[in-house]
């Protein structure tokens, strides 16, 4: 099992979660977070105040999926989330110890694969 | 000029210029709501532009070509750069025309932000600057000399009490060509694209009704029965048209909607413009009811065509203003408005000519807002790039955000030798 975590722009987060689900990877979590990776600052000015603004908006998914699955979400992250420009964002895969799904108490494999019934 | 200026009707008269001009914020805040987080500045500063635009064209050529003499298409030349315009009653009234020019001048302005409801979101903003300018000279000082200036249609008896043919179908059938010519946003149809603000609605909204007892109010130009009139009847039609939204609402969701009531209270408002100082309380009740229904119908219909007309200028104002301008041809009445009767009171002749206003006002302005449009796109891009529009309108158009959280945010002082603004997201050059 791997989680798989993508950071992308918020714009392209609906076009991953299409992309996710035409891959038929199902479960996901996602989150706002603010992050910076190498794209240029964007300049801003509020009366006499001018400020770099260091941090983007980043779309932040993390998906849980069994090892033959991994190929599959990558894929689909990038190409959902890629405009090929500077701070389309990255993808983080770690290995997973556990995992519990909480309503019936199926572990590993059998929680990060899709209810099917 | 007839008569002396009389103190009370100018006092009203300020007080109502005011209260319009106050419509042009409210419009921006009730656009504003309307839009995603990320294009919040660049929708609200599309209604501040027009503030500053229309009011310097108003006072260079679009107040004399609206008001100067009785042409049939056009005014003339004479108040050109405010040339005469001064404390000498205008003809007709009994305030200095240096007022009825400002009362004018916020009908101007607020007309020129309602059109922007059509490209919010993608419209570049230099595009937009260049278009608002020529739009309120060539579009909307044209309909108001043939609505209020003694054009062909004033001339010919068409009853048009604020703006129903320069204001409303003005706006709303040069919206549907601006969306055309414009095109929709990139996301348009694939995506949910929501209101991020239903309070900024609800409360822009409530201001628009407020500032509109001064525009339908103040169409009297004093303290007169058309004006009385108006002015209760503007408090009177909207309430109608709410409640028949709440119905409409219950009967397709089954829950009344926040986004609808107020949607209901510009159109109420919209649809009692043409007629306020022309029909009876009575009728203003079902006038308000009645014009709930075309511009329901449109406001479902049109999210499944392909037409991004964004914010719906075309059915709250476009359709109200067309309802309540043919409402007048059949349901004016002589006993009210000492001006003249509808079909239903014996004058068919009304009807006839309101038909007409129904229908020249929206092909002139459908017609010359498209070839505008398609002048300035040949000379300059109306879009912002995909990145752009996909990154916010707010950051790539005026490098501000609404809701800055200033974390990651880093001062910038000359002293310390900073580069200059750099645009967004642009790869470093290899």
């Amino acid at each position: 099992m791997k989680l798989v975590i993508g950071i992308v722009r918020p714009e392209k987060a609906n076009d991953v979660l299409e992309a996710l689900y035409r891959a038929e990877v199902r479960g996901v979590s996602m989150s706002r977070v603010q992050g910076h990776g190498g794209e240029l600052d964007r300049v801003e000015t509020y009366r006499g105040t001018t400020v770099k603004m260091g941090l983007s908006e980043k779309v932040r998914f993390e998906i849980a999926v069994s090892d033959d699955f991994v190929e599959t979400t990558i894929a689909a992250l990038c190409d959902g989330a890629r405009t090929g420009e500077v701070g389309d964002g990255k993808i983080f895969v770690v290995p997973l110890e556990r995992a519990v799904r909480i309503r019936t108490g199926e572990t590993d494999h059998g929680a990060v694969t899709p209810v099917t019934k | 000029m007839s008569g002396a200026v009389d103190a009370g009707d100018t006092a009203w008269m300020l007080a109502a210029t005011a209260l319009v001009l106050m419509m042009t914020p409210a419009l921006g805040l009730f656009y504003a709501g309307l839009v995603r987080s990320k294009n919040t500045l660049n929708t609200y500063m599309m209604s501040i532009a027009a503030i500053a635009l229309a009011l310097v064209t108003w006072a260079v050529v679009g107040y004399s070509l609206a008001f100067d003499g009785h042409g049939a298409l056009l005014g003339g030349l004479h108040h050109a750069f405010l040339h005469g315009v001064g404390f000498a009653p205008r003809a007709g009234t009994h305030i200095p025309q240096l007022v009825f020019f400002a009362f004018q001048a916020t009908f101007c302005i607020i007309t020129v932000a309602l059109v922007s409801g059509a490209v919010v979101e993608r419209m570049r903003f230099g595009a937009y600057l260049v278009f608002a300018a020529l739009w309120s000279v060539l579009v909307y000082a044209v309909l108001a000399h043939w609505a209020f200036g003694g054009g062909w249609l004033q001339a010919h008896g068409t009853l048009d009490f604020a703006g129903g043919v320069p204001v409303e179908m003005g706006s709303g059938f040069s919206a549907l060509a601006a969306a055309l010519v414009v095109g929709a946003r990139k996301d348009y149809g694939r995506q949910a694209l929501l209101p991020h603000n239903a309070v900024y609605v609800l409360l822009g909204a409530g201001l628009l009704w407020f500032g509109w007892f001064g525009f339908n109010g103040g169409s009297g130009f004093g303290i007169n029965r058309e004006g009385v009139l108006a002015f209760s009847n503007t408090l009177i039609t909207p309430a109608c048209t709410l409640v028949v939204w709440f119905a409409l609402d219950l009967l397709r969701e089954r829950k009344v909607t926040a986004i609808g009531a107020a949607t209901a209270i510009i159109v109420g408002c919209v649809a009692i413009t043409p007629a306020g100082g022309y029909v009876s309380p009575g009728w203003a009740m079902a006038l308000g009811a009645l014009a709930a229904l075309p511009s329901y119908a449109i406001i479902v219909w049109r999210p499944r065509t392909r037409v991004d007309e964004t914010l719906d200028v075309l059915a709250a104002h476009g359709t109200a203003g067309f309802f309540g301008i043919l409402f007048v041809g059949v349901f004016a009445q002589l006993a009210w408005n000492g001006a003249a009767n509808g079909i239903a009171y014996g004058d068919a002749r009304q009807l006839l000519w309101q038909a007409l206003a129904a229908l020249a006002g929206p092909a002139y302005a459908f017609t010359a807002t498209f070839a505008l449009l398609k002048l300035i796109g040949a000379a300059v891009p109306l879009r912002a790039a995909e990145l752009e529009e996909a990154v916010g309108m707010d950051v790539t158009q005026h490098g501000e955000e609404a809701y800055a959280s200033g974390e990651g945010a880093i001062l910038v002082t000359t002293e310390a030798g900073v580069d200059g603004p750099r645009a967004v997201a642009q790869p470093e050059p290899a």
